[in-house]
């Protein structure tokens, strides 16, 4: 019994060993952060494109929906280059930190954010267009109207985008390293782990990730129920 | 926009509203034409009722005058040389997911009242409505006769000189059409231009002050309610009162 990975993974999630819950939280750290920049960016670009019609704007959508698929070790690659020691960034000195990972989830995160909530919002403004008119509202007087009145689709919006950076591992393993104490985070430990053989950590890691998956999911289904009886 | 307070609005409600007019204003949309071209100017008292069977253009002729759309000929002007202040109330009224006093302060917002009075505006339109009890419910889960009210509660903050209405009563229940006939009275009353559509005869009778009839996409007739009422001039509109099915 004692042998079996599964048990001692839960008894290394009971008794708090520090290391496991070391990982976790900067996991939280990293992801939650990178999420809140690429919302404050993400919200009102997606909202500017909706609501201004622009020379190219059909390209820039076709971009912003196709970089939601961007793979994250392609997006790994790209701030590896920009922050490596001869990158135009080098001089941050930021590879191989938590600000790298953070960067890197932003890049993967931000299309995300910012092609769903151009969605959501330019559905609302079909349907909000005529009375902001009659209202007279200028458009830059329209967004934050939007962002507010959507608030409750962005929220599920938010969800998606911390699931896809909290659960993804190649551009974390590439910018950060897997550095034991300073860059290791779930998913890049739990390919460490099992690689060496560590089963019961990387289960211990994995039971812990997959219930933030299921969190986050039960969060965007109670938000949508919510919205819906407060908005009919 | 300009700011409202009490002293202004009771001004205004002595001096005659904006005249509206049509200077030979069409409206077409690929090549196809929609509206007009029509003149007329609207400056009597009113309210002006824009009657007519469905697809005859009176939505449209409402969004050309409050300026939602440009007419692609012509010009639509007002009396002093300057837009005056106007709201709309629509058919299905388009409120923000908001409880209902947030929707008010949003509109006064919008309309750079200081932030100190939007409340006390807000909610006394919200009392004048009969909708103080609901002023915290999200906008959207009202009634349709309240969000109607509400629509209204918010085009009153705004003191609008020029009030338009496209068919409010159209998708509501006797007791609703009642408030709402008795809401663009107070509007009529405080100086408010009424410009109104709606295709129910009776409601015309009640509210009239003068009758624009339109049919496929021209103005038929202007005239006085009375006149309107007891000799249309117009063929068309002779019909459309005996009841017949006008295209």
């Amino acid at each position: 019994m004692e042998n079996n990975a599964f048990y001692v993974a839960l008894s290394l999630l009971l008794n708090f060993d520090a290391p496991l819950y070391q990982i976790v939280a900067l996991s939280l750290q990293v992801s939650l952060l990178a999420v809140l920049i690429a919302a404050l960016l993400g919200f009102p670009l997606g909202a500017a494109v909706a609501l201004w019609r622009f020379r190219g704007r059909g390209g820039v959508i076709v971009v912003l929906n196709a970089l939601m698929g961007l793979p994250p070790v392609v997006a790994g690659l790209v701030v590896y280059l920009l922050l490596s020691r001869a990158g135009p960034l080098g001089e941050w000195g930021l590879l191989f930190t938590p600000g790298a990972m953070v960067i890197a989830q932003v890049v993967l995160v931000l299309p995300i954010l910012a092609a769903l909530s151009r969605q959501k919002v330019e559905e609302m403004l079909g349907e909000y267009r005529e009375q902001f008119v009659s209202l007279g509202m200028s458009r830059a007087r329209m967004m934050p109207t939007l962002l507010w009145d959507a608030r409750f689709a962005l929220l599920t919006v938010l969800f998606a985008g911390f699931g896809r950076a909290s659960a993804e591992v190649g551009a974390v393993m590439m910018v950060g390293g897997n550095i034991e104490g300073v860059t290791r985070v779930m998913t890049t430990s739990i390919v460490l782990e099992t690689g060496k053989g560590n089963l019961p950590l990387a289960l211990g890691l994995g039971i812990v990730l997959l219930t933030l998956v299921m969190l986050i999911n039960a969060g965007a289904y109670l938000v949508g129920e919510f919205s819906r009886r407060r908005t009919g | 926009m300009t700011s409202m307070n009490a002293p202004l609005l009771a001004s205004s409600a002595l001096l005659s509203p904006p005249a509206l007019r049509f200077d030979g204003v069409a409206y077409s949309r690929e090549e196809k034409a929609l509206l007009g071209p029509c003149s007329f100017t609207l400056d009597g008292i009113g309210p002006t009722l824009v009657m007519g069977p469905n697809g005859a253009g009176k939505s449209l002729l409402l969004r050309l005058a409050h300026g939602l759309l440009s007419p692609t000929q012509g010009r639509v002007t007002w009396s002093d040389d300057r837009t005056p202040r106007q709201a709309m109330v629509f058919q299905q009224p388009v409120l923000l997911r908001r409880s209902a006093v947030a929707n008010l302060i949003h509109a006064l917002a919008v309309n750079k009242v200081p932030r100190g009075e939007r409340v006390k505006l807000a909610s006394g339109a919200l009392e004048r409505f009969g909708l103080t009890a609901c002023a915290k419910t999200p906008a959207r889960v009202l009634s349709g006769g309240q969000q109607q009210r509400l629509a209204l509660a918010r085009a009153w903050v705004l003191s609008p000189q020029v009030l338009f209405l496209d068919e409010p009563t159209s998708a509501l229940d006797p007791a609703a059409i009642k408030a709402v006939e008795a809401a663009v009275r107070e509007f009529h009353q405080r100086g408010t231009r009424i410009v109104m559509t709606t295709h129910d005869i009776h409601q015309a009778r009640r509210l009239a002050g003068d009758v624009l009839f339109l049919s496929g996409g021209a103005v038929r007739e202007h005239t006085p309610a009375e006149v309107f009422f007891d000799v249309p001039a117009s063929r068309e509109a002779q019909a459309f009162i005996s009841g017949e099915l006008v295209e």
